[in-house]
């Protein structure tokens, strides 16, 4: 268990520091001077030379990566060359924002996706199972801001009965704020109810089909308890790590829901960051969605892990 | 999924993670097709094929594409008024026997421009995917055939890149080249590429272990004549299934990309484009100008699919 928590760690390491190069790089192609940006076009040249050397854009790339490096490993993210201030609060705020409306999202898609993925698979086959399949894959491929926008015309402009804007203002209250979130939420779980659903399938077949299902049936267990005690349990864990790797999606979905909805969270940050060439804000953004990628994925193995016995004894080999 | 990108098994090593690699192998970022398109691979018989043409999801998706197949052509000659003509003497116009699915804010006709409108997307779409699916496969058979160091190394930049949302990926490299057509294909092509490789590692590390690699490795043939010649072959159902689904994924992507205003620039008439400049409009009310380009959208990934899940049908019975 140590071995493949450290092994793991290490790989994560690696992966992220990768990443950081990925992510430096692609800030650095950008095409466009961020003091020119900031500054305007009416900006006299010696001012725009100031900001450039203020903001230390006009040192050698490798020096500035390994600047920007040795801030992160520091806990600095950097300062924005937007604001001028430095780029952690924004980031830190956009996050919790973000991390709202994606819980919610979650907590509608997981028991949905599950419930609907074991009832395909116990109808494998048959009609229940194809319209949940071909849907859920349907409507995974359809873009956030489509779905968005139908649901903004049915609740928002002419039923309506909710916000179409996700932020709620500064002082209202926590069910009022619940109330906004509940419209950007739906599209996010749309795409991620046929993703799921999918792995709980699978997961839920290949349990079905285990020996041990068919010992439990042969001794006579009743096909309910045969599924809950012998089937479910198994199939579910694989769905597990699926809905951890989701995050990862999760984010880039967050980056047009936010903006169709008006929301200050990551994935706007990012945006408005690209848009304004704030490469600082942008590189910041960019390597927390990383980190809390593989956070979700290395948390989702080692529950896996604790869950499935077999593997917590070939770990402790 | 880290667990997927780990080397292949030593035998006299404990792998606690291989029950994990087993499991997760279909996890992933929007990545739902491995476990499957491994699975069938090698199964199909052309007579199978012939199943394709008995199911109506098949004809369904068919008729709807070739509908929009036909628009992207000859979309001009039969769309009612020009896409680009404005009317400032009727902006916003609800739908009207003149004017079926209304006006926008300049008094261009939402039908045209959705009609028109379908060009571009249907022109990147295939192009996109064809090279993602290249790239992808020669570098999936590259790391599932020699595996070791250079699976491993190629496996941690795959993971860098699927820890972050395509949609943001793209992105950066758009704002970094300029947004036109050619920049979009390559750059759809380029992030589709991990992801690709992903599926075709997983399905050419199973044919690897197969007898008639082994023989013709024993009869000296090059490792890129075994690849291409030998286990291509055997893995082109799993690349075939892979490819569809991910012409949903890309016109997903290329929707998102021109919704966030990185896509197909205006006045030319385009879906993604055409919602982010009017779903400010909603709000007063004139859903028409979002909503018929939302739903135009949300047929062609439909489309799409239908042809997809029937062909992964066809080659899974």
């Amino acid at each position: 268990m140590a071995t493949f928590l450290l092994r793991r760690l290490g790989l994560m390491v690696i992966t992220l520091w990768i990443l950081s190069l990925i992510v430096f790089f692609a800030g650095q192609i950008l095409p466009g001077d961020p003091a020119r940006a900031t500054l305007g076009n009416l900006a006299a040249p010696s001012a725009v030379k100031a900001l450039d050397a203020e903001l230390g854009v006009n040192r050698p790339l490798l020096t500035r990566y390994l600047s920007w490096i040795g801030g992160l490993l520091h806990g600095n993210l950097g300062t924005s060359y937007e604001f001028r201030t430095a780029v952690e609060p924004f980031v830190r705020a956009a996050l919790i924002n973000s991390i709202k409306l994606a819980l919610l999202a979650f907590v509608i898609v997981v028991p949905l996706a599950i419930i609907g993925g074991v009832i395909a698979a116990l109808y494998a086959g048959r009609g229940v199972d194809r319209i949940i399949s071909v849907a859920g894959l349907a409507l995974s491929t359809v873009p956030e801001f489509v779905s968005g926008v139908v649901l903004i015309v049915i609740f928002g402009v002419e039923l309506k009965v909710l916000p179409v804007t996700a932020s709620a203002g500064a002082n209202a209250s926590d069910f009022e704020q619940f109330r906004h979130l509940i419209l950007p939420a739906i599209p996010l779980v749309l795409v991620l109810f046929g993703y799921i659903a999918r792995m709980a399938r699978a997961g839920t077949i290949e349990a079905l089909n285990s020996d041990y299902t068919r010992t439990a049936i042969l001794k006579g267990l009743p096909r309910r308890t045969v599924i809950r005690r012998h089937v479910l349990r198994n199939s579910l864990l694989p769905t597990i790590t699926v809905i951890a790797t989701q995050t990862g999606y999760l984010i880039g979905g967050l980056v047009v829901v936010e903006t169709l909805f008006n929301y200050q969270g990551l994935g706007n940050l990012i945006f408005q960051a690209a848009v304004h060439k704030d490469f600082a804000m942008l590189e910041a953004g960019v390597l927390i969605i990383g980190v809390v990628y593989m956070l979700a994925t290395l948390i989702a193995d080692l529950l896996l892990t604790l869950l499935n016995p077999r593997l917590r004894l070939g770990g402790a080999e | 999924m880290s667990g997927l990108l780990q080397p292949p098994a030593e035998p006299d090593v404990p792998q606690p993670v291989e029950r994990v690699e087993h499991l997760g192998m279909t996890t992933g970022y929007l990545g739902a097709t491995a476990s499957a398109a491994v699975a069938v691979a090698s199964r199909a018989t052309p007579a199978a094929w012939r199943l394709l043409l008995r199911g109506p999801a098949f004809w369904v998706g068919a008729a709807i594409l070739l509908f929009w197949v036909v628009c992207a052509i000859f979309g001009h000659l039969f769309a009612p008024y020009s896409p680009l003509a404005q009317n400032l003497l009727l902006p916003s116009a609800a739908p009207s026997g003149a004017h079926w699915f209304g006006t926008d804010p300049l008094g261009r006709d939402v039908l045209s421009r959705v009609i028109t409108g379908s060009r571009d997307i249907l022109i990147i779409t295939p192009l996109a995917t064809i090279l993602g699916t290249i790239l992808g496969t020669i570098l999936g058979l590259a790391m599932g055939y020699f595996g070791g160091t250079f699976d491993l190394i190629a496996g941690r930049i795959v993971e860098a890149f699927l820890a972050l949302p395509i949609v943001i990926i793209a992105f950066l490299f758009i704002v970094a080249l300029g947004p036109s057509t050619g920049t979009l294909i390559t750059v759809i092509g380029l992030v589709f590429t991990p992801l690709i490789a992903r599926t075709v590692r997983s399905a050419a590390q199973v044919e690897r272990q197969q007898d008639y690699v082994a023989a013709s490795r024993l009869f000296g043939e090059s490792p890129v004549r075994v690849m291409f010649g030998e286990i291509l072959p055997n893995v082109m159902p799993a690349i075939l299934v892979e490819f569809t689904v991910r012409l949903g994924y890309a016109i997903f992507t290329i929707a998102t990309l021109s919704f966030l205003g990185f896509g197909i620039t205006p006045p030319t008439p385009d879906w993604g484009a055409d919602i982010y400049a009017n779903y400010i409009n909603l709000l007063p009310g004139y859903w028409w100008q979002t909503l018929f380009p939302a739903l135009a959208i949300a047929s062609l990934v439909i489309a799409v699919i239908l042809i997809a899940d029937s062909i992964e049908q066809v080659l899974a019975s």
